[in-house]
């Protein structure tokens, strides 16, 4: 069985700057990724703010073309041409509930939108029947039908969102930090949401978030981003329990955990993100890596590694 | 003797809907030089009490206390001029979002020397020598060039090292954090973290930090005040929190956290927050409560001992046998 998403090598470039006078920059938000999701699946991308995180997910759902590499959904190699036909079986849940969702309409609209564009051939009854089968799959209530958002708690929203994304009965469903804006008592319910629905529809997820607990608590397979490559790729356990890439470990190092009685050496890492205009030659992360040798900073480390691939020459064993 | 006092503290909005209580009934205490956490979800008025401590409240807000006193001077009384005078000097904030508490107009130099004017009297070169040394001890590199900066030419990491460094300038007995980390990454988040610490050891100020991170209350805090719905519900030390937490909404919201989780499903929480119009006449927490019975929905919940946690609640949890249950 083929996976339900297939990078090889995913890449892309913008071009930023550029006025009369002064020549265009080149930002290379993605380069170089490669992973799989499939079925019944989550694959969780992590990483800092400007690692491209964001950009993955917008190639992903075919709002934007690839620059370099190739993506295969089911099997099929996506083209522009075929973003049509494709864009069904990948959805998206955004981060902030409050303004992915349209005001003016109501939950019923919202949620038959989808069907009233790509599924034509349906009677208005029949999306109505479809509408409401979600809203009990997701546990909004049955009156929730004819109310607008502003009506709704932020979870509420969010089980909106997810019921919208999942109307067209997509095969993977790209979650972009879907429980980052929602309170901890909130957040474990939709983390159930999520979770019920996967393992009923048999839905492949590509979770991005940057919050380490909520991803070991999710993911099967985890990819680890550093501006804009990957530095890190494998299955949960192995990329908590032994990371390779100094990275991924300070990363771990860093997020706090809720015990008082660990606390533990944390890895002070200097500096900060460079700019994506001016990534270094080598390694990116060399200027704050702490094993970092004239090696990484002259060239650049290719991911190397059977089982957990890590981008790195001095891997942790 | 404590540092800040305040005793009964409430605080209402008046909206176009009546009355809004965004705070009711909240006691804090800080000595010098511990470190106090607030944790709350949205709403529970962990922001809007500090606010009403420091004077930043919006003339809508009526604010009421029995006590309100920092350092032995009364908060409630205090003219617009004396306020003045110790808010920024001895008392000081940070705030959530780096990029939007600093003024775009001015450079970053400008906005701490701004500071320093104020309340000191140093000198115009003592000011500049005074950043320099501010900037050092916050871990800004290139102190001279970085003074000259305007805010965002800085990312968000170093937006916050400058608002840490406004903020120390007159060397605070109390600075209050209001989700210092919230908008940084974690890399980043554990650099600002252990820089607050360590300022808060080299400097025996009190600190207080306002945040809804249980990772990062674990990892900072001695001390820990729980807030629901506007009222404190617990207050004890981290240790004895995590381990004994004796409201039950402490207990369900340490069980909620993903990395204590025992299994893929997570324990939840049912129901929301009570907003404006839907508040029980009782315990606040009752309706999601899975321990409540009529009392609890009726009477108002007493504060309990605080060998209890000074918990709100008719049935405190004792043992963890009890809160794991």
């Amino acid at each position: 069985m083929s996976p339900v998403l297939e990078a090889n090598e995913l890449g892309r470039d913008y071009e930023v700057g550029g006025g009369l006078f002064s020549k265009p920059g080149v930002v290379r938000a993605v380069a170089g990724t490669s992973f799989t999701v499939e079925a019944g699946k989550t694959l969780a991308v992590v990483g800092e703010s400007g690692c491209g995180k964001s950009t993955l997910a917008r190639m992903i759902t075919m709002i934007e073309a690839p620059s370099a590499g190739s993506l295969r959904i089911d099997g099929t190699e996506v083209t522009p041409e075929r973003w049509p036909e494709l864009r069904t079986d990948v959805q998206i849940v955004f981060q902030d509930p409050y303004g992915s969702l349209n005001l003016r309409q109501k939950v019923g609209q919202i949620l038959e939108e989808p069907l009233k564009i790509n599924r034509k051939e349906l009677s208005p009854a029949d999306r109505q029947a479809k509408a409401r089968e979600m809203m009990r799959l997701v546990g909004l209530r049955e009156e929730h039908y004819d109310r607008y958002p502003h009506m709704f708690s932020g979870g509420q929203r969010q089980r909106i969102a997810v019921a919208r994304a999942l109307m067209l009965e997509p095969k993977l469903l790209v979650l972009d930090e879907p429980v980052s804006a929602l309170d901890l008592s909130i957040q474990s319910q939709i983390l159930n949401l999520l979770n019920d629905l996967q393992e009923r529809l048999n839905l492949a997820y590509l979770f991005i978030s940057h919050d380490l607990s909520v991803v070991h608590h999710v993911a099967d397979d985890i990819l680890v981003m550093y501006l804009g490559r990957p530095v890190e790729y494998g299955s949960r356990d192995a990329v908590f329990n032994s990371p390779r890439h100094p990275y991924t470990k300070a990363l771990i190092s860093a997020t706090p955990t809720a015990d008082p009685t660990k606390r533990r050496q944390r890895i002070k890492l200097q500096g900060e993100l460079p700019s994506p205009l001016a990534v270094p030659p080598g390694c990116a992360f060399a200027p704050r890596c702490w094993k970092a040798q004239d090696k990484c900073r002259a060239e650049r480390p290719q991911m190397t590694g059977e089982a957990q691939p890590a981008a790195c020459f001095f891997p942790e064993s | 003797m404590s540092l800040l006092t305040i005793r009964n503290l409430s605080v209402s909005f008046a909206t176009s809907s009546g009355q809004f209580r965004a705070v009711d009934g909240v006691d804090v205490d800080v000595n010098p030089g511990e470190i106090l956490a607030i944790v709350g979800e949205s709403g529970s008025g962990k922001s809007v009490s500090m606010l009403a401590t420091m004077g930043l409240l919006p003339w809508t807000a009526t604010i009421t206390a029995d006590q309100m006193s920092f350092d032995g001077r009364d908060l409630r009384t205090i003219s617009a001029k004396e306020r003045r005078k110790i808010v920024g000097n001895e008392l000081a904030m940070i705030f959530q979002e780096p990029m939007s508490s600093l003024n775009p107009c001015f450079t970053v130099g400008f906005q701490i020397r701004e500071a320093l004017r104020k309340h000191t009297s140093l000198s115009a070169r003592e000011r500049h020598a005074r950043c320099v040394e501010l900037f050092e001890m916050v871990g800004i590199p290139d102190p001279e060039k970085r003074l000259k900066t305007f805010p965002h030419q800085m990312s968000g990491g170093m937006n916050q090292r400058v608002m840490i460094a406004m903020a120390i300038a007159c060397k605070p007995r109390l600075l209050i954090a209001d989700e210092p980390t919230t908008a940084l990454d974690v890399t980043i988040q554990a650099q600002i973290l252990d820089l607050l610490t360590g300022l808060q050891r080299e400097t025996g100020m009190g600190l207080i930090l306002i945040t809804h991170d249980m990772g990062v209350v674990a990892e900072t805090a001695e001390r820990v005040s729980v807030q629901y719905a506007g009222q404190k519900v617990e207050d004890q030390t981290v240790q004895g929190l995590f381990e004994t937490p004796h409201h039950p909404y402490t207990s369900a919201l340490l069980s909620a956290l993903p990395e204590r989780a025992t299994e893929k499903h997570l324990p939840t929480i049912p129901g929301v927050v009570p907003g404006q119009h839907d508040r029980p006449a009782g315990c606040l927490f009752s309706p999601r409560c899975k321990f409540a019975d009529d009392t609890c929905r009726q009477t108002p919940p007493p504060v309990q001992s605080a060998a209890l946690g000074h918990a709100r609640c008719h049935y405190p949890l004792t043992t963890p046998e009890e809160v794991s249950a």
